[in-house]
């Protein structure tokens, strides 16, 4: 069995009335993927039984926010990004007495972890302050928390060494029991908090922001409004960093960036 | 090839594979003629890299080049399209692609079954789904949603693919309509086309 069209816009629909939660400009396609995937994976045996347990649980509305939010993320992902930040992005910050940096959409903080060793790295973290936010409040309390699977060390090692980084990964966790968990240096300088892109503001002004495969769930409405909200957040001469695949071509905010050689990364010019 | 079973004009035509299927491709791509009337959508199950090589390499001999997608780009008829790594490839009914990089399927990013699934939602009747060589089970599924929604499904022949298991397990568990050998799946593919 499968929940249609007209099933996912009432299901949208509730969320928002009842719970606040907007999803209407999310890329359908694979909103209605995942609220698929929920409806078989909790074995409800009709359309109608989902739906009356989402308007009366709000326990179950957790459970459905995370299940409708992707949170997949590594450290160091993309390994040649974290190389540009590195060599040209992070140098033209050092000058400044501050750097601030916001991590939009932030997941689990892997992203965040990973630049803040490359921050550290420069010599630059006792001055910057890194702001993640997501809208999922389970995964920003893993994020707070900065503890992650031993299992996937290995490639974060490796990624890390791909992006030009030179100390032994593992100086900067304790491991125990199949968790690492991530030095409190390094975290020292991360301020936690929920903001949906969706409905919430700009609420400083910004370095850098990065908002990596965050984009790609929304659609290009959304995603226009959301990087006029980036724009309104990044300081003069400031970078936008998004993800592999996704692009400001699209965005009315395009003339006033240059895109950095080939990585997704563009600097406001104007 | 008399009769392919369409009962509408084709619009999209999805070819999904594993290993070996990229030689197939290497046959039937550059076989197509220049000007076609449906879109091609590629996903082929491959390692993560920062390189889109595979989309240049498919591109060598093929008269219109692969496109690799990128978020919401245009899904146009005549052009030919291929799912990045790591990322699964969904179609929007507004007619651009949407990625997603949420968890594997059936061990995969790009998982098939994912892009076979999106594409009957959108085109229905009148698409193709073809599944090529391969060594896992990803795919099936995905053909079973194109039939359901009144599409065409075909698989490469085992014995022909380099790794039969993939299309035999679409041959075993969905009311499959052709299995081809590449030359068959050559031919048949350009019976769909309309454009001149």
């Amino acid at each position: 069995m499968m929940i249609e069209d007209e099933e996912v816009d009432l299901v949208l629909n509730d969320l928002f009335e009842i719970y606040g939660y907007d999803f209407t400009n999310y890329a359908r396609a694979s909103l209605k993927r995942r609220i698929n995937r929920l409806f078989t994976l909790d074995r409800f045996p009709s359309f109608a039984e989902f739906r009356y347990r989402l308007k009366s649980d709000a326990d179950y509305l957790k459970h459905v926010v995370e299940g409708l939010t992707v949170t997949v993320t590594e450290m160091f992902r993309d390994p040649l990004f974290y190389k540009t930040l590195r060599t040209e992005v992070v140098p033209t910050l050092s000058a400044k007495p501050f750097i601030r940096i916001w991590h939009a959409g932030c997941a689990t903080g892997e992203e965040v972890y990973s630049m803040a060793i490359l921050l550290k790295e420069a010599n630059l973290l006792h001055k910057s302050l890194l702001y993640a936010t997501d809208l999922n409040p389970e995964a920003l309390e893993k994020a707070r928390r900065g503890i992650f699977p031993m299992a996937q060390m290995k490639l974060y090692s490796e990624n890390y060494i791909e992006s030009g980084g030179k100390q032994d990964f593992s100086s900067y966790y304790t491991a125990q029991y199949g968790q690492v968990k991530f030095e409190d240096k390094l975290a020292e300088k991360m301020i936690f908090s929920t903001h949906n892109l969706v409905s919430d503001r700009s609420f400083n002004e910004f370095d850098l922001v990065l908002c990596r495969n965050v984009l790609i769930y929304f659609d290009k409405d959304l995603q226009d409004r959301t990087l006029r909200l980036f724009d309104e957040s990044i300081g003069k001469l400031g970078y936008l960093a998004l993800g592999s695949k996704e692009t400001l071509n699209f965005s009315t905010i395009k003339p006033k960036y240059k895109q950095l050689n080939k990585e997704k990364i563009w600097r406001k010019i104007s | 090839m008399a009769e392919n079973k369409l009962k509408t004009p084709c619009k999209a035509v999805v070819i999904g594979g594993s290993a070996g299927s990229i030689e197939v491709l290497l046959k039937l791509l550059p076989a197509l003629p220049s000007v076609l009337s449906f879109t091609v959508i590629i996903v082929v199950h491959r390692k993560n890299s920062a390189e889109s090589s595979l989309a240049n390499l498919l591109s060598l001999k093929t008269a219109v080049p692969i496109q690799e997608v990128e978020d919401k780009d245009a899904v146009l008829p005549g052009s030919m399209y291929l799912a990045p790594a790591d990322y699964h490839l969904l179609i929007e009914k507004q007619g651009v692609f949407s990625l997603d990089n949420s968890e594997k399927v059936n061990y995969s990013r790009p998982s098939l079954d994912v892009t076979f699934e999106s594409a009957a939602d959108v085109y229905g009747p009148a698409m193709v789904g073809i599944l090529l060589s391969g060594a896992n089970a990803d795919g099936t599924a995905g053909l079973k949603a194109v039939k359901n929604a009144g599409g065409v499904i075909v698989a490469q022949k085992p014995e022909t693919a380099m790794s039969g298991f993939m299309p035999q397990q679409a041959i075993l568990n969905t009311p499959i309509d052709f299995i081809l050998d590449v030359n068959e799946l050559i031919e048949f593919v350009r019976s769909l086309n309309t454009a001149s």
